[in-house]
């Protein structure tokens, strides 16, 4: 009874506050919605990589594979006849149009079980047509539907479970799939092997035998930028928590009153605690069951452009739809308990030991003591230090978002004290009494809005940082097209004979008809695509290198040179003097790196003619055509119409950079989206922050109305207030933003992407920012001020006549 | 004062403030006693330490030395839990500044300590809500109420459980007359319908002078 009694007493307040209660919930079930939609998207992720390496086995089972990543079928078959139980696989990727398919060749006699997904155990007709060309390939229902009836593939048959984008057929069929005849990228083993055999190097002396690993390539490929995003559900989550803290704190705040009569009345000071407990708990339930509610709708929303992302950037495919598990859901509601619970820590900690006869009137953090914030200057201090030893001497991912963290809390900590000195300056300098008032009196607000302020900080200074980072990428990148992309026209013949004759035409109607021919094949354990390009001006002039030998187009031309991606050469360590081999010839001299942002995979370019002697049998289908700008759209009007080609298979520069800053655009959206929502957030936190202090403010204001300021002066002087802060905190927030941007291109890009970039900065974007953070803060605090304005007279009277 | 059973019961109680040579004494060698049934005022001046012995009284505060007993048990020996309780279940507190919960109305506020204590009785709080004129403000809030309405519900909420003891701290002090001599004339006619024990602070010669006992609290000592 005690109890009942003594929580509805408890639990009343929220319903005469609903918009404290809004604002608690609001917090808790925004900062709960970021946190889980980002770990849905994680974990939808995660378990596309994990059916991937299901499906391909490659992690369960050792693997013999060859230094230049292709094994002869002719060690497969002395393997064989030595004893060892090794299984052939082919893993290439098949160009289908403008779109990449993954094929993947077993051979289903001697693959150990578990290599093929489950699903695809059949029956003996099944079996038959799965051997016997055409054969039979299966595919995740979305590839096989998005595929249709491709002619030129084997009849395809949906598979649940498995990979998009990826077919799996016969091994014979995928040799002839992909150009690859009597080649083999692995030799799986199974887990067993028995004793006694032969060794494999003086069967097959190339072969090298990679160990069973715990985790699949794109999982540990694609970890830093699942990093990446949960540190932005991270921020988000401390974001709202922000809220929560704020609101928490005001609602123990304003009912001390309550605790003291409820105490005096005689409810033991553990009852109270425990009965606030329960209370928290509860609203963290609730507010837990509509965030992750959010936090589904949030990971839906964003799972495509996620898709599209880890697609661009890794080349990992992520289903398009959600699965989730319980234990997500368990998982969401979990952290909305636990976010509560440390929110109400601080408050529950100094009810417990809050004497009974303590002041009843409601403190509101205004009277925060001086040395409190000494202390949150001092750890400020100790993480500013911090930061520079991890800017100094961080190395990895890790350490990349360990000194991100530590910048932005170490910020976020020091700015009541920046904001507290700066209005003491103000003050210092006004000589009338109405600014002396307003500067004293913004000063005593702080304590209660600093909590507020310093999400919009943190807001502001990710929005700044991750938008320079953006802002410079978007700036190389289209840099860097301008100098890939210098040829006018673009042109894919249907058929080898039809690029023949085509040839001959545009070389007597352009001024250069430039090959881009090109094969994928295993380099160094991965695939990469292997290019041939002409010795012309236009790549001498142009391309876009980093490093660069002496003589490095002449040694490209003669065939004793190779010039390499970025992200091949970092991972590799392959820079100019470094030797390459590729299938077929080793020694290979890199003479040059060059920028390639966007792929996820390795490339290697090297002189034409060394192209089509190594792999003769390159498609030789796709040109890069020069000639005077003017004359590129007629060009292309004849060559449609003389060789009957598809729309598609002409493209000018521009719709080509269209499409390729289309396809960036579309990589850094969820980057936006999770931007905007915590700048969302910050301003939901200050109005709330706003609305819940107003009332409490009313002892403050009604003796200056009552000295002869209006309410609607007073109501004014509120949203000047409020927007002059908000100006102070975006002030504060660039350098901080500026320190995050750097930190993003030099330390997590290098090690989460492979790319470094030159760091450019955009004062318009702070422009635009800046009116952004003007309009939050002034529509935080219009609510209150017009509510200021309209107050009764009776209402600020009431201050005078009751203890509140 | 000794008649029956002692409801209340202060033995040689001594309270200070401060450390050292800021050290001062309230009082010291506070002895007392009321019984069940009988009202007492409690006088002083402004700082002789009237609400400080009340909230020694109610358990709110804890003493230097003596003993405070409310209905037999010694409140210096219990710990806050049990302390807690004895406030629970034995006393009715009245105070000066009202301190209803804001966010209960009127009904929920009158029986709110009633039901804490575990005895809710809706047949006497409907008794008391038309004894205080309080009927039909029942779903008001505080807020919504004059400041002698709050009292009167402060009054209410302070006897619906039937305690043996009312500690009242100034109940009319922020009451104009009228106001004030209404409150004390329900509050005096309840206590002696419940036959509870009273004790109420207050600086008025006035009110003081309508209770049949006094306790005059200067330099530290009863008169």
């Amino acid at each position: 009874m005690m109890y009942r009694a003594a929580l509805s007493a408890l639990l009343s307040h929220w319903l005469r506050h609903k918009v404290q209660l809004a604002s608690l919930l609001l917090g808790l079930a925004l900062a709960t919605a970021l946190w889980s939609g980002v770990q849905a998207i994680n974990a939808q992720a995660r378990d596309s990589y994990d059916r991937a390496a299901a499906v391909l086995g490659q992690d369960r089972f050792a693997r013999l594979t060859a230094a230049d990543g292709v094994v002869a079928q002719a060690d497969y078959v002395a393997l064989r006849r030595a004893g060892w139980p090794v299984s052939p696989m082919i893993e290439g990727r098949l160009r289908l149009g403008e779109d990449t398919w993954r094929v993947l060749g077993i051979d289903p006699v001697t693959a150990p079980k578990g290599v093929a997904p489950a699903g695809m155990r059949a029956s003996a007709a099944d079996f038959a047509a799965f051997i016997r060309p055409p054969g039979l390939a299966f595919g995740a229902p979305e590839t096989v539907a998005a595929l249709g009836d491709q002619p030129g593939l084997p009849p395809l048959r949906g598979l649940e479970g498995a990979l998009p984008g990826l077919l799996i057929m016969d091994i014979g069929i995928a040799q002839a799939l992909l150009n690859m005849p009597d080649q083999l990228t692995a030799l799986v083993l199974p887990p067993e092997v028995g004793a006694g055999l032969p060794p494999v190097q003086t069967i097959a002396s190339g072969l090298v035998l990679t160990a069973p690993r715990a985790g699949g390539d794109i999982a540990r490929l694609t970890d830093s930028f699942h990093l990446n995003l949960t540190a932005f559900g991270l921020l988000s989550f401390a974001v709202g928590l922000f809220i929560v803290h704020a609101a928490i704190g005001l609602g123990f705040e304003q009912r001390r009153p309550i605790f003291r009569t409820l105490r005096a009345l005689g409810l033991p000071l553990a009852a109270l605690c425990l009965l606030l407990a329960v209370e928290v708990a509860l609203l963290a339930l609730v507010a837990g069951v509509i965030g992750v509610a959010l936090g589904y709708g949030v990971a839906a929303a964003l799972l495509p452009d996620v898709a599209a992302t880890l697609r661009g950037l890794y080349g990992a495919e992520v289903a398009g739809a959600l699965t989730l598990s319980p234990a997500w859901w368990l998982g969401g509601i979990g952290i909305a308990l636990v976010g509560a619970a440390a929110a109400a820590a601080q408050s529950l900690w100094r009810l417990w030991h809050m004497p009974i006869l303590a002041p009843a009137q409601p403190r509101a953090w205004a009277r925060a003591s001086a040395r409190a914030r000494v202390l949150q200057m001092l750890v400020a201090a100790v993480l500013g230090i911090a930061a520079l030893a991890l800017a100094r001497w961080g190395q990895g991912i890790v350490a990349g978002f360990a000194l991100l963290g530590v910048m932005l809390l170490g910020a976020a900590l020091a700015l009541p004290s920046l904001l507290a000195a700066l209005l003491a300056g103000a003050a210092r300098l006004a000589r009338r009494p109405l600014p002396q008032w307003f500067w004293a009196d913004t000063r005593q607000q702080l304590p209660g809005l600093s909590l507020a302020l310093m999400a919009l900080m943190l807001a502001l200074a990710a929005n700044i940082g991750v938008g320079t980072m953006v802002a410079s990428f978007r700036l190389t990148f289209t840099g860097w097209l301008d100098q890939r992309l210098t040829s006018e026209l673009y042109i894919r013949a249907e058929t080898e004979d039809q690029a023949v004759q085509l040839r001959d035409w545009l070389t007597q109607r352009a001024d250069a008809v430039l090959p881009i021919w090109s094969v994928e094949r295993p380099v160094l354990g991965a695939p990469v695509r292997i290019y041939g390009i002409a010795d012309h001006q236009a790549y001498r002039d142009n391309w876009p290198l980093i490093a660069a030998a002496p003589g490095v187009w002449a040694a490209l031309a003669d065939g004793s040179g190779v010039l390499v991606n970025e992200q091949l050469a970092r991972r590799q360590n392959l820079w100019p003097g470094a030797t390459l081999a590729l299938p077929g010839k080793a020694g290979l001299r890199v003479v040059g790196v060059y920028s390639d942002y966007g792929n996820p995979q390795g490339q290697v370019m090297i002189g034409v003619d060394l192209l089509t002697t190594l792999f003769p049998d390159v498609p030789r289908l796709r040109h890069a055509v020069r000639i005077a700008p003017d004359k590129a759209a007629a060009l292309a009007r004849e060559v449609r119409a003389a060789f009957d080609l598809p729309a598609d298979n002409v493209t000018d520069q521009a719709a080509i950079k269209a499409f390729s800053l289309g396809v960036f655009e579309r990589t850094f959206t969820v980057t936006a989206a999770l931007n905007v929502l915590t700048l969302g957030v910050a301003g939901l936190a200050l109005l709330l922050s706003l609305l819940t202090l107003a009332q409490m403010r009313l002892p403050q204001l009604a003796p200056v109305w009552a000295l002869g300021l209006t309410r609607a002066q007073l109501a004014r002087l509120e949203l000047l207030r409020a927007l002059m802060l908000s100006a102070l905190v975006l002030v504060l927030a660039v350098p901080v933003g500026l320190a995050l941007a750097w930190a993003l291109l030099e330390v997590v890009n290098v090690a989460a992407f492979g790319w470094q970039l030159p760091m450019h900065v955009f004062p318009a974007d702070w422009l635009r920012l800046g009116a952004l953070a003007l309009l939050a803060g002034g529509l935080a605090a219009l609510w209150p001020a017009i509510r200021l304005a309209r107050m009764a007279p009776a209402d600020l009277v009431k201050v005078f006549a009751h203890e509140r | 004062m000794e008649q029956q059973a002692d409801t209340l019961k202060v033995d040689d109680l001594a309270k200070s403030f401060g450390r050292g040579s800021g050290r001062v004494t309230l009082f010291q060698g506070l002895s007392f006693s009321v019984a069940a049934g009988q009202a007492v005022a409690l006088t002083g001046e402004s700082g002789s330490g009237k609400s400080t012995l009340l909230h020694l009284c109610a358990g709110l505060d804890v003493p230097d030395a003596g003993r405070v007993c409310v209905a037999g048990q010694d409140l210096s020996r219990l710990r806050e839990p049990a302390r807690a309780a004895v406030r629970r279940d034995r006393i009715g507190l009245v105070f000066q500044h009202f301190n209803l919960v804001p966010s209960l109305n009127v009904a929920a506020n009158l029986s709110f300590q009633a039901r804490l204590a575990g005895r809710p009785d809706a047949g006497w709080c409907d008794e008391l809500t038309t004894r205080l004129g309080l009927a039909g403000l029942e779903h008001r809030y505080p807020e919504q109420l004059s400041g002698g309405q709050q009292q009167r519900v402060a009054i209410g909420r302070a006897l619906a459980s039937r305690p043996d003891l009312i500690l009242a701290d100034e109940p009319t002090g922020n009451l104009d007359q009228a106001s004030g001599d209404a409150v004390m004339e329900l509050l005096l006619s309840l206590v002696a319908q419940t036959g509870a024990a009273l004790v109420m602070v207050t600086h008025s010669e006035r009110l003081a002078g309508r209770l049949p006992h006094r306790l005059h609290l200067a330099n530290g000592r009863l008169a």
